[in-house]
């Protein structure tokens, strides 16, 4: 390869890194803009009760069945496992500790959030971006009718206050599935195993959950409604569009959850 | 002379490098009805939606009423979307509600209230376009595609708009129907007086429902002219386009 042949694949490569980074920003400004838009506008009336309370059934009611398999089965596992991995060295009677802290403080939220965002963010983006690319949208406008007001805030604040509710019921069912396995297979004494689940469990580890859970909810039904949003390019960008939402609640769970951690036990 | 009700100067818009309008200029006079013709992507549907403010132009000037609405702060766009009343090409009815919360949205905007009065004021307006009131609660997905074109414009009309825009108001529907249409445009601008502005590939229809005709072809008005002139416009891009044939000037 020539010198001046090297020297720009050099500056392509790091035109490459440079475009990537700058679409990370633009694509940050726009969610922040996005988020801004929808909270100054929610702010203001007219307001949605009616809608609101729609989407509290739907993100919070309807999520149920599939968040409490999800915890008692969690539970379970876990407290299977970890009298498994305790009998390695005499440390059975961790069991009720480690289920009580490992469900409260994260496997709670980040399950809920993760089964929701799968359920939620990619129904809102399919819903919404099916009315974009039909014009649905644009008609809502020009009926007087602000879709941040009608549409987007209340799947927002309904998904913010249903995910505490959520997690707070799932936190109970995990440990109770936890309970059972123990008491019932692993020969622990009932009275004993609650004795000590109520013990280890502090109004911090319960406060973290809560917190946790209400910014899961928030990055779920913003993802769902950002991407169903922007939807362009007819059937094939609604489908670009819910997987995109899906992955996105996903990561920024994730993230959010390792942040959240940090900054209370770091 | 009274001002114009719509007034287009020098509207422009493109998206990436693709420049859709060019420099469009338009006058419509109150209780005007005005056809816009021309090839699918000739930017005629751009030209409606920066009307309604649902897209902003990169130029140029649009005013109702003398009102410059390029720029405006939403609350002043609301409030002159208030006279506004639009049939979408795809009907754009919302999946989610049955016919009379659809039909009533725009008195509405979303709210549950008055709903014996709404269900009235939906039957009233569904009968203008020829529906009956057993469709009231269906949902849209229940509805032929020409009967969701009929309720879309029920919803338009229901506001009682001083000026209505129809993108493509017959396409979906079978002759009659096409022709009831027609005729309710007709009687919108001839009996009640309202200024309409209507984007069509329908050539029967330009010629019974407008006064005049335009024709826009690459972002630009090429030819206007009163209806009866349109077969006899002596333009022959538009020859070409209203008689159909491949071979011409339009490419």
């Amino acid at each position: 390869m020539s010198g001046a042949g090297f020297v720009g694949a050099v500056i392509a490569f790091f035109a490459s890194i440079g475009r990537m980074l700058l679409g990370i920003l633009a694509a940050i400004g726009r969610v922040t803009l996005f988020t801004l838009r929808t909270i100054t506008r929610a702010l203001a009336p007219p307001y949605y009760p009616g809608a609101f309370f729609r989407q509290v059934a739907e993100i919070g009611w309807f999520s149920l069945p599939v968040v409490g398999l999800t915890a008692i089965f969690t539970g379970a596992a876990l407290a299977q496992q970890t009298f498994t991995a305790g009998s390695r060295f005499n440390a059975q009677s961790t069991v009720p500790a480690i289920v009580v802290l490992g469900i409260v403080r994260e496997l709670g939220p980040v399950l809920v959030g993760l089964m929701v965002a799968g359920r939620v963010s990619s129904a809102m983006a399919a819903e919404l971006g099916t009315m974009r690319v039909t014009e649905q949208l644009d008609a809502m406008t020009t009926l007087r009718t602000d879709p941040y007001r009608y549409l987007i805030a209340p799947r927002l604040f309904a998904s913010l206050l249903s995910l505490p509710v959520l997690v707070f019921v799932a936190n109970a069912i995990g440990i109770f599935g936890g309970y059972m396995i123990s008491v019932y297979k692993l020969g622990f004494n009932a009275s004993g195993y609650l004795a000590v689940t109520r013990n280890f469990l502090q109004a911090q580890d319960f406060m973290m959950a809560l917190v946790k859970a209400a910014v899961f909810g928030f990055f779920i039904a913003l993802m769902g409604c950002y991407h169903g949003f922007r939807t362009a390019g007819g059937a094939a960008g609604v489908g670009r569009a819910t997987t995109n939402a899906v992955v996105s609640s996903f990561v920024l769970i994730l993230l959010s959850n390792l942040v959240i951690t940090v900054i209370a036990f770091g | 002379m009274a001002a114009p009700k719509i007034l287009i100067e020098d509207l422009a818009k493109k998206f990436g490098d693709n420049l859709v309008l060019d420099g469009v200029n338009l006058a419509i006079e109150p209780g005007e009805s005005l056809a816009i013709i021309g090839q699918s992507g000739s930017g005629k549907s751009v030209t409606l939606k920066c009307i309604l403010g649902l897209l902003r132009p990169d130029r140029g000037s649009i005013r109702i009423d003398g009102e410059e609405i390029v720029g405006a702060r939403p609350g002043d766009m609301a409030r002159l979307r208030a006279r506004f009343g639009m049939l979408f090409q795809g009907s754009a009815l919302f999946d989610s509600l049955p016919v009379w919360r659809n039909v009533t949205f725009g008195l509405t905007q979303g709210r549950s209230r008055d709903g014996a009065r709404m269900r009235r004021i939906a039957e009233e307006n569904l009968e203008r376009v020829g529906l009956e009131r057993q469709i009231l609660n269906l949902r849209p997905s229940e509805l032929s595609g020409g009967m969701q074109k009929r309720v879309a414009l029920a919803r338009a009309i229901a506001p009682k708009p001083e000026i209505i825009f129809f993108d493509e108001p017959t396409t979906g529907l079978d002759p009659i129907r096409a022709d009831v249409i027609n005729d309710l445009i007709v009687s919108l601008t001839e009996d009640v007086g309202v200024t309409a502005l209507t984007i069509t590939h329908d050539m029967a229809s330009a010629r019974k429902i407008a006064h005049r005709v335009a024709m826009l072809y690459e972002g630009r008005i090429i030819w206007r002219g009163p209806r009866d002139r349109l077969y006899d416009s002596g333009n022959p891009y538009v020859d070409q386009f209203v008689q159909g044939r491949a071979e011409g000037p339009i490419r």
